[in-house]
């Protein structure tokens, strides 16, 4: 008998404990970017850029240069990065809070500019890290703490379809939506991973990953609950799939 | 039962288990639990306890604390 | 080298940032200092570097902070509403302690405020703007050859230091043709722009990080602490101005910038009619030569800032005087510079009070 390991954590992510709560998917955006970066062999010429958010401290865990940007403005750090040095692979990770609100120009024209860089963005449809508002992206009668009884169009919107949005644009090479909330998904998930930094790798302009994510602390779920309730309620509202592919 | 499917068995860093419970649902063998014991950050890691791992991942790619190694056992 | 040509001061600031190696420009549109992103949109790919037009002063500042991430020389350029906007930027930068050189090319405020030139963001530019314990190097020419000088000096200055630079002028500066001849800045060691750049881990071996948060109040308190001794270190060795017929002057006036220019013929002016004034300009606000102000002669009977404001630099002048001899002020704000006449009239006044 042959014991083969077949599942291991990737080069690229540190080997320390996060500090995320217990069934948090952050951590599950993070490794498929990790295992996607050793599968390319890029870890030395990867910058990442940290947003403000619960995944501030991805540079902590993912083993490449990295900056910390400020809220929302990840994809202009990106930009400039990239734009000086384009022998680089360059990725932004950013929440809904971070991306779709106070962030939502710099993402917008970055793509529109066909910035070539690859944005992985994490919807949970709330802010998780200062404590469970309400994000753009949150679901009509969804609660949050600053709209407790449920966010109501009328008071506060619809929630926002970043990746529809921006795939109306010319310039995006390749715009998708996955989920992480089971394991099919999750394979899935990989795959968009890669292709958005294959894409960015083949010159072929910006490429962005809307990964539907969980946040049981602010849904007030247990994780197993959460991600069934992401199934249940989020996919419907926000369908999978690719939106742009590279030509 | 199953003789067409991989044998396997996984290996929780329990240091690192936050008891979430994602690998147990995930699991199609029904093969991983949440132990009763508890780690040094307070967590009762998951654990195998018993025979029928298939090898098939989904734990560990469900793990979203990359605390699951998995192995496939070869007959030699 | 050595040549003397006619340009105009937005033009000459754009190329005296080229000539000192700056390859990349990240701004947006405001006047009165569009000259200088219209002219780093032409020469910049000439010279093999990147001009962007970013979507708002938000995104160019950030944008900065990626491009000072690679360790090049990067800049931005703005008037005052836009330099509001860049100021959470700008303090991740300090934090982050990043080299960039940024142009502000004052105009009249608040709010929109006006087109026309000012020197009322001097509490922006010395006292953070954004937040948290940071300062600026800020160089304030007053002449475009000065302007030109200091641009040549600002790259290293952010590189020695790690800190932003800004170099302060206004639309007078921006707007105004003068002959300027570009010489290399003073030769300084600069440290290698490798060492904590992205982009170089293979060689270093070691990863970068560009950051500027530290959740644990030691860690925080500690990169405080270096900071200041930083800022401390500056006031040391980059303190600059220029003493104009001070040792036996009864009245000093105390100008930066446009307003200096205007001061010295004031002083001229008064000299000849037999009234001893003197000038003492900062040319570097911060650090602010408090020192030229505490050593004012005995003879000295009063201080009078002048300023295209309604009153800011006054208050470092008071602190550098420290209540030996009156400090008055008089201004033009608005838009509005100060004549020669003014100048010399509120001199006069001081005598007769
Ligand atoms: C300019 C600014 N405004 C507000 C904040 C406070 N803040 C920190 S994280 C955050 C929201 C983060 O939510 P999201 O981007 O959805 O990330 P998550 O924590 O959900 O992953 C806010 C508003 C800040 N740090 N900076
Ligand atoms: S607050 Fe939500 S998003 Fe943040 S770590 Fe916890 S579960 Fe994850
Ligand atoms: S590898 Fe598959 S069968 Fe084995 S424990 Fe994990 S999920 Fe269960
Ligand atoms: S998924 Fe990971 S962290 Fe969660 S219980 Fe299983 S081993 Fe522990
Ligand atoms: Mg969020």
């Amino acid at each position: 008998m042959k014991e083969v390991r077949i599942f291991e954590r990737p080069r690229s992510m540190a080997d320390v404990t996060t500090h995320y709560c217990p069934g948090c998917t952050h951590g599950i955006a993070h490794r498929l970017v990790a295992e996607v970066i050793d599968e390319l062999g890029i870890q030395e010429t990867t910058v990442g850029v940290a947003p403000v958010g619960c995944a501030v401290f991805i540079y902590n865990y993912i083993d490449t240069d990295m900056y910390e940007a400020a809220h929302g403005r990840g994809p202009a750090v990106a930009t400039a990065c990239k734009r000086i040095r384009p022998d680089l692979t360059v990725f932004t990770y950013q929440g809904d809070g971070d991306l779709a609100s106070i962030g939502l120009a710099e993402v917008a024209h970055a793509a529109n500019r066909g910035e070539n860089i690859t944005v992985i963005f994490i919807n949970n449809a709330i802010y998780g890290m200062t404590g469970g508002q309400m994000a753009p992206t949150t679901l009509l009668g969804q609660k949050a703490t600053t709209c407790p009884l449920g966010r109501e169009a009328k008071v506060n919107g619809y929630p926002m379809r970043v990746a529809e949005m921006l795939a109306t644009l010319a310039a995006p090479g390749y715009i998708a939506r996955v989920s992480v909330a089971k394991p099919k998904f999750i394979l899935e998930a990989k795959k968009a991973v890669r292709k958005a930094f294959e894409t960015q790798i083949a010159g072929k302009g910006f490429s962005l990953v809307e990964i539907l994510s969980t946040c049981p602390t602010n849904w007030g779920m247990l994780p197993v609950e959460a991600t069934d309730w992401l199934v249940e309620k989020m996919i419907p509202f926000y369908p999978l799939g690719e939106f742009k592919v590279p030509e | 039962m199953y003789l067409w499917m991989a044998k396997g068995r996984v290996k929780v860093f329990e240091g690192r288990c936050k008891s979430c419970g994602l690998c147990v649902a995930a699991c199609p063998m029904k093969v991983l639990r949440i132990s009763e014991r508890i780690n040094d950050k307070g967590y009762r890691p998951a654990e195998q306890f018993k025979e029928g791992c298939i090898a098939c991942k989904m734990c560990a790619v469900t793990c979203p604390d990359v605390a699951i190694e998995v192995f496939r056992i070869d007959e030699v | 080298m050595g040549e003397k040509v006619l340009m105009k001061g937005n033009e000459a600031l754009a190329e005296a940032a080229i000539q000192a190696g700056c390859r990349y420009f990240f701004g947006y549109p405001i006047t009165p200092q569009n000259e200088i992103p219209e002219y780093m949109s032409r020469r910049l790919p000439e010279v093999g570097g990147v001009y962007l037009q970013a979507e708002s002063e938000v995104a160019s500042i950030n944008m900065v902070f990626g491009g000072a991430g690679t360790g090049e020389r990067v800049m931005t350029s703005s008037s005052s509403p836009g330099i509001s906007l860049m100021s959470e930027g700008i303090s991740y930068i300090a934090g982050a302690e990043l080299p960039c050189v940024i142009m502000n090319i004052v105009r009249g405020g608040p709010g929109l405020g006006g087109i026309l030139p000012a020197q009322s963001d001097y509490f922006q530019a010395t006292r953070g703007g954004g937040h948290g314990d940071y300062r600026l190097l800020v160089l304030a020419p007053s002449t475009l050859q000065e302007a030109v000088d200091l641009t040549m000096e600002a790259f290293d200055l952010a590189e020695i230091y790690r800190n932003p630079v800004m170099i302060l002028g206004d639309g007078f500066m921006g707007q105004m043709m003068e002959a300027v001849e570009f010489k290399p800045a003073p030769e300084r060691k600069l440290p290698d722009k490798r060492d904590r750049a992205v982009g170089y881990r293979a060689r270093r071996g070691k990863r970068a990080l560009v950051k500027s948060l530290y959740l644990d109040p030691a860690a925080l308190e500690a990169h405080n602490m270096k900071l200041k001794a930083k800022y401390d270190l500056m006031a040391d060795r980059e303190t600059r101005h220029e003493s104009y017929l001070v040792d036996d002057a009864e009245y000093v006036v105390a100008a930066y910038g446009t307003t200096a220019r205007i001061a010295r013929s004031a002083v001229r002016l008064l000299r000849d009619e037999g009234i001893a004034a003197g000038m003492v300009r900062p040319i570097t606000v911060f650090p602010f030569p408090y020192a030229p102000f505490q050593n004012l002669g005995s003879q000295v009977k009063e201080v009078l800032a002048v300023e295209m404001s309604c009153g800011q630099m006054i208050d470092d002048v008071r602190i550098g005087v420290a209540g030996k001899v009156p400090v008055s002020f008089f201004g033009r704000v608005g838009g509005v510079a100060p004549t020669v006449d003014e100048i010399a009239e509120a001199v006069r006044r001081l005598r007769k009070s």
